[in-house]
């Protein structure tokens, strides 16, 4: 272990923020120089984190690539390392970050520079939060993404747009700083915040549950869970389009990935008898984000409601505690950041051409963008969970290990795949289907080259994830045994005690 | 006469000030070169300062320590009066206000503080704090002119006389029930609990939270920042506190520690209080120097915190949160100095209204300024509150860390109003560019500091951990 590679992937986007910050904007002008700092820097890091996953070492469940230094003297070490839960999610954020800009760089008119960094400088956090080892160096990334995603709410978004950063803001910080509390007293019981250390010395089981709760509390807020889902809608329904694909795809999986790393990972006592607590909540997420789901008018906000109602699919699958649940909840972070960032660009990609997000300002565009009508269809499908999709993958493990450990849950979270199939399906057949009733419509272009580029290789991942999943599979296998194998431990030697 | 080396600052100090007064008396027109020379004799002392001993020694019967917490406190104190007088020289003239007495009386001010923060004996405490009150009470009133400034220096003068009063009160009940006025004397003839002590805790921990106002003793601090010229508020709202701190801590921890029990949940209460009123009370003000008075009472809540836990690192961390404070504010005053439009300075909040379509740069420094007091990682606000709060916890008080940063949630409400107002809000005309060195350079090094804390924050941890007062 040589070169830190892990550094380099989260501080790049960083360098190229500050190159960007360099470059003279001038007026009435595309600032050439910075969008090609950008797409060039993301793409580098797009390609490195390509080479880090091709020399990952699938067969252990070591952390690997492990870099730390100290950071504050004896006392919080600088600690870096991935194992296979992380490397897909880090994968995903330099996936999905080059994705975005392209997307912005013609429907952002004002402020393009700062808009380039802000996204620049959220990667940077964003792969920080999935890289890092210790719970300080994790808060402080997984907080330090709130400015500039506050920003960009708050500058590039729609008419309520102050409301909603100041929603997504203070939401979020609230749930974040009682897991302050929790990672200093975590400090306080053990004498560490090294995340592997924490593994080997166990908390006790007394504190256990309150400390779950503090966590809980802020990846609740995060992923986002009913019933603290709702500054979701407001966010992605106000944020410009890259927002928002940068918001359902790498930011909500913070709380799944915290849940994964740190909930189950630091306290399976409680994560087992904060079960049933999760289950219910899982559920009425699927059932009742669906129903709300179906009667939304804004497409923006039926597929933020679709996605609280998929985060129900993964916390339900986390805290199954078996192999088929865990793995579905992973893949199905995976396939819904793929599949809801697609249709985030597709709606981006409507908005752009009719600046309107209802659904029944459109109808009938079939006749006029086929290739758009093709391509919506493939999200659509994925999104309702069709197999051959990446979405079927997710939501088939999930609910397969759902069925092993309690039959009702089961049964209930299987009407959240029939409703999510009502209220995207009639999405699609009330916007691309039926005769073109509103004229303005009849001067929309069909997508151009770049928006096929980025929707297609989308689509086309998403159908090869769905017809082959085992490269993502692989991947987390041995790290999600481990995962598995220590809560079992636990938990019998716990019940042992009892 | 060997002692006579230790307080070779205070007596360069006082030479100091009685030759710039008569330079200013003899010379007309001194504003200027007054105040070059008051910034000069604030450098050499910091020098001077420095260069002195850092072994704990006491001198003069034991009433004045010279340690490393006195140290640190004095550059700390010196430094912030550096570049908060280097930030007002512009709007001092421009108020028309250049009065070459006013670099003069900071310095007295700065005296009466070194005295203060040095002080080991009742006595020699009390005198600086006396020779720094009436210093504070004539900068507050310095713009006789102005109305409001009168008036703020007369609310400051009756509230802060009555408080001194309280806090000798104290003084005198402590001497008489311990039977010394030597801080180490006292600490050993109370090993006992007994009710005279307690009384003298409190009425001097009431004069002592009037200076650094914290809650309940607060009432003063948003009127007299408003009314006071802005220079005077940037001077309240950072120096007097870390002076107001320095000995808050002495006598809490050295006097006091035997009654360590009595005094840890008064503070706790006024800690709470304090966060609790900084963060409610601020969300309504228009006005930006009241946004501050609140905001500044907020963040003596949370230094009181560190204190409340009682440990020696409690009081470190307090120590290392107002240091960071003081960057922070420093900041923030640099950018209140250059809202000006037209001849007039602006303070009202509403007028920065997309100010960062015009004045990027400036407007992005005050957006990392307002986001590290709203204590968002990894800006250097966010590790002054979770030091704080590891301290807290270490001590077992749960309440009051979830309380604090719950309390931290609401107060980035406000802080990040303005910066929706600044950067989401249409633009109105812009600001006066002008260059002044003074406040743009204290603006740009202030965000540096903040935004660079986090590569390595044990650069302030090591200085800090080395402070012990015991």
């Amino acid at each position: 272990m040589n070169f830190p590679i892990l550094s380099s992937i989260t501080f790049i986007p960083l360098i190229g923020a500050f190159f960007i910050f360099l470059t003279k904007e001038e007026k009435n002008e595309k600032n050439k120089g910075a969008i090609y700092v950008s797409i060039f820097t993301s793409f580098v890091n797009f390609f490195i984190t390509l080479f880090l996953w091709s020399s990952f070492d699938k067969t252990t469940y070591d952390f690997q690539f492990v870099e730390e230094f100290f950071w504050i003297s004896g006392f919080i070490k600088f600690k870096f390392g991935i194992d296979g839960i992380s490397i897909l999610f880090i994968l995903l954020t330099a996936f999905i970050t080059p994705i975005a800009i392209i997307s912005c760089i013609n429907s952002v008119k004002v402020r393009l520079k700062e808009f380039l960094i802000a996204i620049l400088v959220l990667e940077t956090f964003m792969i920080g939060v999935f890289c890092s080892l210790d719970l300080v160096i994790f808060y402080l990334f997984f907080e330090a993404g709130l400015i500039p995603m506050f920003l960009i709410i708050g500058i590039w978004g729609g008419p309520r747009k102050v409301y909603s950063a100041f929603k997504f803001f203070l939401f979020t910080l609230l749930g974040s700083v009682l897991m302050l509390v929790a990672v200093i007293t975590i400090y306080w019981i053990t004498g560490t915040t090294d995340v592997n250390e924490i593994y080997q010395v166990k908390i006790p089981t007394e504190y256990q549950y309150l400390l779950w709760l503090a966590f809980f509390s802020s990846f609740a807020v995060k992923l986002p869970m009913w019933p603290v889902h709702t500054w979701l809608p407001d966010a992605h329904v106000e944020a410009p389009t890259a927002g928002s694909v940068i918001l359902a795809a790498i930011l909500l999986k913070m709380g799944g990935y915290g849940f994964l790393r740190f909930s189950v990972g630091m306290f399976p006592v409680a994560s087992e008898y904060f079960v049933p607590l999760v289950f219910t909540l899982s559920v009425i997420a699927i059932i009742y984000t669906s129903l709300v789901a179906l009667m939304q008018e804004d497409m923006k906000k039926l597929i933020a409601y679709s996605s609280v109602a998929h985060m129900g699919f993964v916390t339900l699958g986390i805290f199954t505690f078996n192999k088929q649940g865990i793995e579905g909840s992973m893949i199905q972070m995976i396939s819904h950041g793929l599949i809801s960032a697609a249709l985030f660009l597709s709606v981006g990609v409507l908005y752009d051409r009719m600046h309107s997000r209802l659904i029944n300002s459109y109808g009938g565009i079939a006749n006029i963008l086929p290739k758009y009508s093709f391509i919506l269809m493939v999200f659509v499908l994925a999104a309702l969970g069709l197999p051959g999709t990446s979405g079927f993958v997710g939501e088939f493990l999930v609910l397969v290990g759902a069925f092993k450990i309690n039959f009702l849950v089961a049964i209930l979270a299987s009407t959240g795949v029939l409703l999510s199939a009502a209220y995207m399906l009639w999405l699609y057949k009330r916007v691309v289907f039926g005769k073109i009733e509103k004229n303005d419509l009849k001067k929309m272009k069909d997508i151009n080259t770049s928006e096929f580029a980025i929707l297609f290789t989308l689509g086309a991942l998403i159908i090869f994830f769905g017809f082959y999943p085992e490269p993502f599979l692989e991947t987390i296998h041995v790290s999600v045994d481990n995962l598995i194998s220590n809560y079992n431990s636990e938990i019998n030697k716990n019940f042992a005690f009892k | 006469m060997i002692e006579i080396k230790y307080i070779a600052p205070e007596i360069f100090l006082s030479i100091s000030i009685f030759s710039l007064l008569s330079i200013g008396v003899f010379i007309k027109k001194s504003f200027n070169i007054i105040y070059r020379l008051s910034s000069l004799v604030i450098f050499l002392l910091l020098l001077i300062t420095l260069s002195g001993n850092f072994e704990t020694t006491k001198i003069f019967n034991d009433s004045i320590v010279v340690d490393n917490f006195s140290t640190f406190m004095k550059s700390l104190i010196l430094v912030s009066s550096f570049f908060i007088l280097a930030m007002s020289k512009k709007y001092l003239t421009d108020i028309k206000n250049d009065k070459f007495e006013y670099p003069i009386i900071i310095l007295l001010s700065i005296l009466g503080m070194f005295i203060m923060v040095g002080a080991n004996d009742l006595i020699v405490f009390y005198l600086g704090l006396e020779l720094q009150s009436l210093a504070l009470y004539i900068l507050a009133a310095i713009d006789r002119d102005n109305s409001k400034s009168s008036e703020a220096g007369i609310k400051y003068f009756v509230l802060s006389a009555l408080s001194s009063g309280i806090l000798l009160y104290g003084c005198s009940l402590l001497y008489g029930f311990s039977g010394s006025t030597n801080f180490e004397l006292i600490l050993a003839n109370t090993d006992s609990v007994n009710a005279g002590t307690i009384f003298a805790m409190v009425f001097i921990l009431v004069g002592l939270a009037f200076k650094v106002s914290a809650v309940p003793f607060h009432m003063w601090t948003p009127d007299v920042y408003e009314g006071a010229p802005t220079s005077v508020t940037s001077f309240f709202s950072v120096v007097p506190k870390i002076a107001g701190l320095a000995v808050f801590i002495k006598f809490m921890y050295i006097p006091f520690h035997a009654i360590i029990d009595q005094w840890q949940y008064i503070l706790v209460f006024i800690s709470i209080a304090s966060m609790l009123l900084g963060a409610v009370a601020a969300i309504g003000q228009n006005n930006i120097k009241r946004l501050i008075a609140y905001s500044s009472i907020g963040h003596i809540g949370y230094a009181i915190a560190g204190m409340a836990a009682g440990t020696e690192n409690g009081f470190r961390n307090t120590i290392l949160y107002i240091t960071i404070y003081a960057v922070m504010n420093i900041g923030a005053f640099a950018f209140i100095f250059s809202m000006k439009r037209g001849q007039k300075y602006i303070e009202e909040i509403s007028e920065l209204s997309g100010a960062s379509k015009n004045h990027p740069l400036m407007c992005f420094g005050l957006l990392i300024i307002l986001f590290s007091l709203a204590g968002i990682p990894p800006l250097a606000g966010f590790f002054a509150k979770f030091y704080i709060f590891m301290s807290v916890i270490e001590s077992g008080m749960f309440a009051l860390a979830v309380i604090g940063l719950v309390t931290t949630v609401v107060s980035a409400f406000y802080y990040i109003r303005i910066v929706k107002i600044m950067y989401f809000d249409d633009s109105k005309k812009p600001f006066e560019n002008f260059k002044d060195t003074g406040i743009q350079g204290s603006l740009i090094l202030s965000c540096i500091l903040l935004i660079s804390f986090f590569l390595y924050p044990s650069i302030l941890n090591d200085v800090i951990s080395n402070i012990s007062i015991f």
